[in-house]
């Protein structure tokens, strides 16, 4: 138990030491969401769809947990070779706990991320529709960034070296976030891209997201949060098997 | 021999179509200082690695204090501390945060580390500078730092593998003054690996030279030197293992180092 707290504590003091990493991780969404948000908002007006920033908020949200989440998880491949990794896993402990600690401590500074940035877009005019929601927010935030550092550490612990992580940024993580219905309605697609955003485990996480903060959803937030909850448990279960695995 | 505190016996180590370790012997007395050397890929850190639990060996039989690490991990991992050839510390905590996370990673209970924590600090002459980010200490800072934790769970081995790499010599000539001290004091078995022969031919008692994967010689420095009739324990170095210089292929590690060099400046 103190393995894993001592680890999730080293994640969290990480994160608030690097002041620059936080307002730099919030660049990205805030962009996103001032330009598409201001950008495209007249035309999805016309469409008949509504306000698009509301729309937008919280696939921007999914995305900005995403990285950081993704991010924390891969983070052991530089790790791997240098640094702490080392040092704990030469310890008496179950690697088992400190996959977790690791995992965990990471899920809790994305979903620090996702309140930040929940918090930031209220002031461009964002408008939560029921405040008594805001505890199944927070689930969806945290389910949605443990599933994603899980996948992290699944990847980071099958590669060796930083080399493929373009790769990663180009064919796992930007896909993910594209093809989700972050920025668009999942309804009335062509059948392909529907199939595709169907298999997106992060379509399910927007879609709890906007369920849980407009009370609009696609697939219905049950179905969100048992696809979430069945797919987090395998990944970390994969995700605690390969790092159990790792050699240096 | 319950006398020995490392016992390796036949201990091969194969990659693929690589043998990185072929079939050595050799024991370490307890409170003895080991030096292990040997030219770059000659399979020092692949012997450490499979010592210290981080790799299984392919054949051999291996006892670490009377226990094994393939099958008895967690007894191995208590009887050793390390410091490895790269930094392992976080940078972003402070030196007083490492020692604390390693005092709780082994289970040191509080009281007690807190104390032993103050203790080493001051032991490595870092106690003013505990609340400072490790980010900002230089090379010699920070192996200290890294010898402090490696001795917090009071290990009864101590390996080091290259602990003076990149260092002056007055930072180097301390951390040897350290490390005796230490294993006069707590009479600590000391293991280490280094490419300054005269650093091993003042400290060790007992050294054993690996090249190609084999121990090509093994005693103590004057032994050494009297076999190959040379002066100095390099010039004994070089005698048996040749002057050849060693090509190692740039593995994914290089590139990591060289990656961490580019992010760390």
């Amino acid at each position: 138990m103190n393995t894993i707290y001592i680890l999730w504590l080293r994640q969290l003091k990480r994160y608030f030491r690097s002041r620059s990493r936080i307002l730099g991780s919030l660049g990205q969404p805030l962009l996103y969401l001032v330009a598409m948000g201001f950008g495209f908002g007249p035309i999805f007006q016309k469409a008949g769809a509504g306000n698009y920033i509301q729309f937008l908020v919280p696939g921007i949200i999914a995305m900005s947990i995403l990285f950081t989440a993704l991010f924390s998880g891969v983070e052991i491949i530089w790790d791997k070779q240098f640094g702490f990794l080392k040092e704990t896993l030469v310890a008496p402990v179950p690697r088992f706990e400190i996959m977790i600690g690791r995992t965990l401590g990471g899920a809790t500074v994305s979903t620090l991320q996702g309140v930040i940035v929940l918090v930031v877009s209220t002031f461009i005019g964002f408008k939560i529709s029921s405040l008594s929601m805001l505890s199944v927010v927070l689930l969806f935030m945290f389910l949605i960034a443990v599933l994603f550092a899980a996948l992290g550490t699944v990847i980071a612990s099958l590669l060796d070296d930083m080399q493929e992580f373009q790769l990663i940024m180009n064919f796992l993580v930007m896909p993910l976030f594209f093809l989700s219905g972050a920025l668009f309605p999942l309804s009335g697609l062509p059948t392909a891209l529907s199939a595709v955003a169907s298999i997106d485990l992060l379509s399910y996480g927007v879609d709890g997201l906007r369920g849980s903060l407009l009370g609009i959803s696609h697939f219905g937030l049950h179905i969100d949060l048992l696809v979430l909850t069945i797919t987090t448990l395998i990944l970390f279960t994969i995700g605690s098997y390969l790092f159990s695995k790792i050699k240096i | 021999m319950e006398n020995n505190i490392i016992e390796v016996k036949n201990l091969t180590k194969k990659f693929k179509d690589l043998t990185a370790v072929d079939n050595i012997s050799f024991n370490v007395k307890k409170g003895e200082i080991f030096a292990f050397l040997g030219p770059n890929g000659a399979g020092k850190s692949t012997t450490i690695k499979i010592l210290t639990t981080l790799l299984p060996p392919t054949n051999g039989e291996i006892e670490i204090d009377g226990a094994n690490p393939v099958t008895q991990q967690d007894k191995v991992r208590h009887s050793f501390g390390i410091v490895f050839q790269d930094p392992s510390l976080d940078d972003e905590l402070t030196a007083y945060e490492n020692l604390e996370f390693h005092g709780v990673l082994y289970k040191v209970p509080n009281p007690i580390r807190k104390q032993r924590i103050e203790e080493l600090l001051r032991f490595v002459e870092l106690w003013d500078r505990r609340n400072n980010l490790v980010k900002v200490f230089s090379g010699g800072m920070k192996r200290r730092l890294e010898i402090a934790r490696g001795l917090l769970h009071h290990p009864k081995i101590f390996f080091l593998d290259e602990p003076t790499l990149g260092l002056d010599p007055q930072t180097r000539n301390h951390i040897w003054n350290y490390i005796s001290n230490l294993n006069k004091k707590e009479n600590i078995t000391v293991f280490f690996t280094t490419h300054y022969m005269e650093e091993a031919d003042k400290v060790a008692q007992k050294v054993a030279i690996i090249d190609h994967g084999k121990i090509i010689a093994q005693g103590n420095p004057a032994e050494l030197k009297a076999q190959t009739k040379t002066k100095t324990l390099e010039e004994a170095f070089l005698a048996l293992t040749g002057e050849k210089i060693r090509d190692e292929d740039a593995g994914s590690q290089d590139f990591l180092r060289q990656g961490r060099r580019m992010w760390h400046r």
